[in-house]
């Protein structure tokens, strides 16, 4: 018994059956990773490329090696240092928004990458022709650039949603009962690993080709030149 | 405890990741040619099983696969599988799925008037594949072969979590013992991060090769 | 003499049903040397791309000599060729491509010994010496260990040359082998391919705009004009005198470039 709900053992489909509802409440978890998690690359990305993108060295410089250094360890190591670490500067957040935390950490230094690579992407003479017309710096930046680049940035970043679905039984190691945290308890107390664990692969295939439908969808409508800003 | 006494215990570990990841690594690139090829096989039984393993296991969690292969595998087949081989396989697979991909798009950019050549000289399609088609193809792939490798370095660390002792779970573990969190967690993120530079370099030496193999920079 | 090649009632459809050849009929003689032209999209370089097998056929057939290319005869009725059989037909025939589609990965050499090494089974030594005697009549020798990326246009498409004739094929094509280079490369590509027309015995089948070119090498021009051979001949006859105006139009068209 988990959450209040029981599991049949009489053979192996009845089993997989009774579970399905115990696992969707780890899958609640798993989206609720995953979109904050996702949300917050999206936010510390953009700040890590402006600030890798910053006239001063002093703040381009380390701005690099952070990015580099976050994005050449592992998110596992990373976890376990914000889960003991972080209580020790007294600041102690419970397990789930430690690991929201590390996911958008580890997948900012992907996302700055693709700002980066997005707004260098529009060619410079946009940025001539702008400057010709005597457009300012922020309305050049806000009028011209950012509506072009979005075409190209839109879809990398909605990859790298279907990217975080798939690293979020990580969490589990520091006790997040996501859907896998949730199957090993299964196991451990039935004794039965197959069913739990393919019934958790089978659902993270489907999660991962729903996400990945929708970013397809989504890369489809987007029009290619540029999305007109009001 | 000091700093210098973390290391040991440490570096034994890292030895373990090396090897982990060096073993899978091989594993997964021999993996991402067979299915790379494999899913522009001509019989549609390869094409079909090519295609579904890299589906299966791009689109599910490799943690999931790992824990499957190592605690589920073992009741189908009615064997046991040590840490080692069962994160070994994990790790192979996982990895060989993504380069599957790599393979598969890399072959496909070969231009299309490379092939009817291969074809006006009456190359037979193995012929064209090795010859005409591999060595154009695999400077393509290694931008991405590289950033694969980094990967799979890092993914390695997920194998501690079925209790193979690589550098993870030696840092898990002497953190248990020590409660040294920073210094130990600093040690290990220090340690992975030179192993990856390590790859980096390996991995662009690599690639050196491959644009010589193209012909793609001229060699007089 | 039966002719090299035979189309009978040939019809070539895209996958869009866009129709390029239909009910075509056209036969080459051995020796002959025959240039097709025609403006683009008249369907000249599909005849070169289903000799060349790159290209299937919907109707008809194709005879190399008196087999059928694209067909097998079984129990007495005509199937769809195999692969197998696709393999022995290409045997006879050679192309020189628009693109020179030479391999960049490999040396001079080894482009134009590839092939009759591990396709025509020829030791090395041999195919060496033909390789050999090859870049010397195109006036290529020097280049014979460098790469395809380090040569000009003119120069890559001299090597194709030398690399289709070493497969010593009964019937050469060229599809538009000028029409990619720089206009002071012409003429010696050109020049090459009229010493081996005198040269060798080899029978052509080459697409070309190149009219001097046409008048010196070819037997017979065919003027093409939507997947049809509109008008046929000699070559003086059909640059001096086309009976069709279609003919006529393209011509005054293509001088004026």
């Amino acid at each position: 018994m988990l959450y209040g709900i029981h599991w049949d053992l009489s053979n192996s489909w009845t089993f997989a059956a009774s579970i399905i509802p115990i696992l969707l409440i780890g899958m609640k978890i798993t989206v609720l990773a995953t979109v904050f998690g996702f949300l917050i690359a999206l936010v510390l990305g953009l700040v890590f490329a402006l600030m890798r993108s910053a006239p001063m060295r002093i703040v381009s410089w380390p701005t690099r090696f952070v990015i580099e250094f976050v994005r050449d360890t592992p998110l596992l190591i990373q976890l376990y240092f914000l889960y003991y670490v972080l209580p020790d500067v007294g600041l102690t957040l419970p397990a789930l928004e430690t690991g929201i935390f590390a996911l958008g950490l580890q997948y900012s230094a992907y996302t700055s990458e693709v700002y980066r690579a997005g707004l260098d992407a529009v060619p410079q003479g946009q940025r001539e022709a702008a400057r010709a017309l005597n457009l300012g710096t922020m309305r050049t930046f806000r009028d011209v650039i950012i509506p072009q680049a979005i075409p190209r940035i839109v879809p990398a970043l909605a990859n790298y949603l279907v990217s975080i679905i798939k690293d979020t039984p990580i969490l589990s190691a520091i006790t997040v009962l996501e859907m896998l945290g949730v199957s090993q308890i299964i196991g451990a107390r039935t004794y039965r690993y197959m069913v739990p664990l393919t019934m958790v692969g089978i659902l993270f295939l489907i999660l991962t080709v729903i996400a990945a439908t929708a970013v397809r969808y989504l890369e489809n409508r987007l029009p290619r030149a540029g999305i007109p800003l009001k | 405890m000091q700093w210098i006494d973390l290391l040991p215990p440490l570096l034994r570990g890292a030895e373990v990741t090396a090897w982990i990841t060096i073993a899978s690594t091989i594993g997964g690139a021999i993996l991402s040619f067979a299915a790379g090829i494999g899913s522009g096989a001509r019989f549609a039984g390869w094409r079909w099983l090519a295609r579904t393993y890299v589906q299966v296991f791009r689109g599910t969690s490799l943690l999931v696969q790992l824990f499957w292969i190592y605690f589920a595998l073992p009741v189908l087949l009615g064997i046991s599988l040590s840490p080692t081989v069962a994160g070994v396989l994990g790790l192979s697979l996982n990895i060989g799925a993504y380069g599957a991909e790599v393979v598969r798009g890399s072959l496909a950019s070969v231009e299309s008037g490379q092939l009817e050549a291969a074809t006006a000289l009456n190359f037979k399609p193995v012929q064209t594949l090795w010859r005409v088609v591999m060595p154009q193809a695999l400077v393509e792939m290694m931008p991405p072969f590289g950033n694969l490798v980094i990967q799979n370095l890092k993914d390695s660390a997920l194998v501690s979590l079925i209790s193979l002792s690589d550098l993870a779970f030696q840092a898990d573990t002497l953190r248990n013992q020590t409660l040294d969190t920073v210094p130990i967690l600093t040690l290990t993120l220090l340690m992975y991060f030179a192993m990856a530079l390590v790859l980096m370099l390996v991995m662009r030496a690599i690639e050196r090769y491959t644009v010589r193999l193209s012909g793609r920079e001229v060699s007089r | 003499m039966k002719p090299i090649v035979t189309f009978e009632k040939v019809t070539k459809r895209f996958d869009d049903d866009t129709v390029v050849l239909d009910d075509f009929d056209f036969e080459i003689q051995p020796g002959e040397r025959v240039v097709l032209m025609g403006p683009s999209g008249s369907g000249k370089s599909t005849v070169l791309r289903i000799l060349m097998t790159l290209e299937d056929i919907q109707e008809g057939v194709v005879y190399i000599e008196d087999e059928p290319l694209w067909h097998e005869k079984r129990n007495g009725s005509l199937a769809p060729a195999s692969e197998k059989h696709l393999h022995k037909m290409r045997g006879n025939v050679g192309m020189v491509f628009q693109h020179f589609n030479l391999f960049p990965n490999m040396t001079v050499l080894r482009n134009i010994i590839e092939a009759p090494i591990h396709v025509l089974g020829l030791s090395r030594a041999e195919a060496v010496k033909r390789a050999e005697e090859l870049l010397d009549q195109v006036g290529m020798s020097a280049k014979r260990d460098a790469y395809p990326n380090s040569l000009s246009g003119g120069q890559k498409q001299r090597i194709a040359i030398a690399r289709a004739m070493a497969m010593r094929p009964k019937l050469l094509m060229f599809d538009e082998p000028t029409s990619a280079l720089d206009p002071e490369m012409v003429g010696d590509v050109l020049e090459v391919i009229k010493d081996l027309a005198s040269e060798h015995d080899l029978t052509m089948l080459i697409v070309t705009h190149e009219m001097g070119f046409a008048r010196d090498v070819a037997n017979r021009v065919c003027f093409f004009c939507d997947g049809r051979i509109l008008e046929q001949g000699e070559p003086e006859k059909i640059f001096t005198a086309p009976t069709e105006q279609r003919t006529q139009q393209f011509l005054r068209m293509v001088l004026k470039e």
